[in-house]
């Protein structure tokens, strides 16, 4: 198989059309993917033939929405190496870390320990945790990030210490691209009987991700940076973990059977998916996986190598540019500041020339403060984007400089 | 959308180059914080109180252009008002900008060449952010101003 990006970007309508009369540059993935046609056919059919709750009725309708809905849990199971009961449906990735911290981290984060993240966590990797480190009396021990945007092993080892109950870890920076050594993390962990959750969001949309390979304790993404809809995620935990955490939300489909005396609760994955859940969402998901499987995921990679390596060579030449985050081996994503600009205004010039990038902080403030900016500009492309979105960027970053001289 | 041109006029880019009165006031009587959590753009307003006229005003902090002008030219405009006057600017302000009433830019003068964020809904946000907090500060309130 070959890749055929045009080809490919006849499948997301949303690209074709021309916002402020400008071909439009969609170079936000980070945000939130598009979405191919197939997806949305997956959806709309869902809701055109199938729609019925999932497992309660009896009749034709409801038994083809649970196959559907539980079909879809299959497809991510397998899709990342886990078993369908490992396999919780959530809102997204910030829902799935909240579950962890809330329900494992309850039972297992006490006062005086400690909870390590790293420097470069989204805010949904930190709030969650601070918020339990508050009722706990527990801390947050942070793995400072270097001037490249990279995390360092042995500032793990020297930060995993007696007290830590769970690391947790992003595989991909949403704001910077770095991709860190998250196999290794997890197994200096483990080493010290430490658990880990890994935030794989970002890291999703761009590689394979196999959860046994990891070894991850828990692994959390959502289905809209993956060309899935948004309102549905997933949390990945182990079974054996799973199993021994208790409930998080109650209601129905999370219980075997309820009385005033006492409720007996379901087994998993159903014990962490209380209510109705976002049956559609999670078979829109199923489709996005059956389109990335379609794909030749190695010419996919190569892709998205080509637009990191031209997009970085060509910021990199725009004077008084200077690019956040320079690891080594980076995902698609660019960070950048412009002297004498705000982020902001950049983004607002570079809308009026078709041009969609993120300006602001990447709800990673502390992240920001360490590279001593208020915010970046950000640059982020999935396998639609073409070398002609790049140029199209650097194109409307003349115009930034024509208004900002 | 309208032209961009609109958008960032000559005196908007000048007052977010050199912004006026943009310093610490270690004797104000009153002072508020703005902040837009969206963007993490974050203003503190300062405010020196005469009786009920504002003697001095100033501000500090970080913000694009927009956010930055908009408080410059506040400062500028705020001098020797009473806070009633202040008040009246503000709900003025907040009308030519969020609401999109052209009108009001005659009673606001050199404020007026603010009027074109109103075609940019993104950005109206970082024009009404110091004036949130001006907001704040008049009224004694502890909590941080945001737009939303």
């Amino acid at each position: 198989m070959s890749f055929d990006v045009e080809a490919i970007r006849r499948q997301f309508p949303v690209l074709s059309q021309r916002p402020h009369g400008k071909r439009l540059a969609f170079l936000d993935s980070g945000a939130t993917a598009q979405k191919p046609q197939a997806v949305i056919d997956a959806v709309t059919r869902f809701y055109d033939r199938d729609n019925s709750n999932v497992h309660r009725g009896v009749y034709d309708l409801a038994e083809r929405a649970t196959a559907a809905f539980e079909g879809a849990r299959k497809k991510v199971a397998r899709w990342i190496g886990a078993e369908p009961r490992e396999v919780i449906f959530t809102r997204g990735t910030t829902e799935g870390v909240n579950l962890v911290a809330q329900s494992w981290g309850r039972a297992h984060v006490g006062a005086g320990d400690e909870i390590l993240v790293t420097g470069m966590e989204h805010h949904s990797n930190i709030v969650p945790w601070q918020l339990l480190a508050a009722e706990k009396g527990a801390k947050l021990v942070v793995v400072p990030v270097d001037d490249s945007g990279q995390v360092h092993l042995a500032d793990f080892e020297r930060l995993i210490g007696p007290r830590t109950r769970i690391v947790a870890v992003t595989q991909v920076s949403n704001a910077l691209g770095t991709v860190n050594p998250v196999k290794e993390i997890v197994a200096l962990a483990h080493a010290r009987g430490v658990p880990a959750l890994v935030d794989g969001a970002q890291a999703v949309p761009h590689m394979k991700v196999d959860v046994r390979d990891l070894d991850a304790d828990f692994y959390v993404f959502s289905g809209h940076k993956m060309f899935g809809p948004t309102g549905i995620g997933v949390l990945y935990g182990k079974a054996r973990l799973l199993e021994a955490m208790p409930p998080w939300q109650g209601g129905g489909d999370m219980i075997l059977s309820v009385s005033f005396s006492g409720t007996r609760f379901n087994t998993i994955p159903y014990k962490f998916e209380a209510g109705t859940p976002d049956a559609a969402g999670a078979v829109g998901l199923g489709a996005a996986i059956d389109w990335l499987e379609g794909l030749d995921r190695s010419a996919v990679e190569a892709h998205e190598r080509d637009l990191l390596a031209y997009a970085t060579a060509r910021l990199s030449a725009v004077p008084g540019l200077r690019v956040i985050g320079t690891a080594p081996g980076k995902a698609a994503v660019i960070s950048f500041v412009m002297e004498g600009v705000h982020p902001h205004d950049v983004g607002t010039i570079l809308d009026a020339e078709g041009v969609a990038v993120r300006a602001g902080h990447h709800c990673a403030q502390p992240l920001m403060e360490r590279f001593g900016v208020p915010a970046t500009v950000r640059a982020s492309m999935a396998l639609y984007n073409t070398r002609e979105d790049v140029d199209q960027l650097i194109q409307g970053l003349g115009r930034v400089r024509e208004m900002f001289p | 959308m309208s032209d961009l041109t609109d958008l960032y006029q000559e005196v908007i880019l000048d007052h977010g180059r050199k912004p006026r009165n943009f310093r610490p006031m270690p004797d104000a009587t009153a002072t508020a914080e703005g902040l837009n959590p969206l963007c993490g753009d974050h203003y503190q307003v300062f405010l020196k109180l005469d009786g009920d006229r504002i003697a001095d005003v100033s501000f500090q902090g970080s913000g694009c252009a927009i956010s930055k002008a908009s408080a410059s030219l506040m400062s500028a405009a705020l001098k020797g008002k009473t806070a009633a006057e202040a008040e009246d600017l503000f709900q003025r302000f907040h009308k030519m900008v969020v609401e999109g009433d052209a009108s009001q830019a005659d009673g606001l003068g050199k404020l007026a060449v603010l009027k074109g964020v109103a075609d940019f809904p993104t950005r109206v946000k970082c024009a009404s952010l110091a004036w949130h907090a001006l907001h704040s500060a008049l009224r004694g309130e502890v909590q941080p101003a945001t737009t939303e």
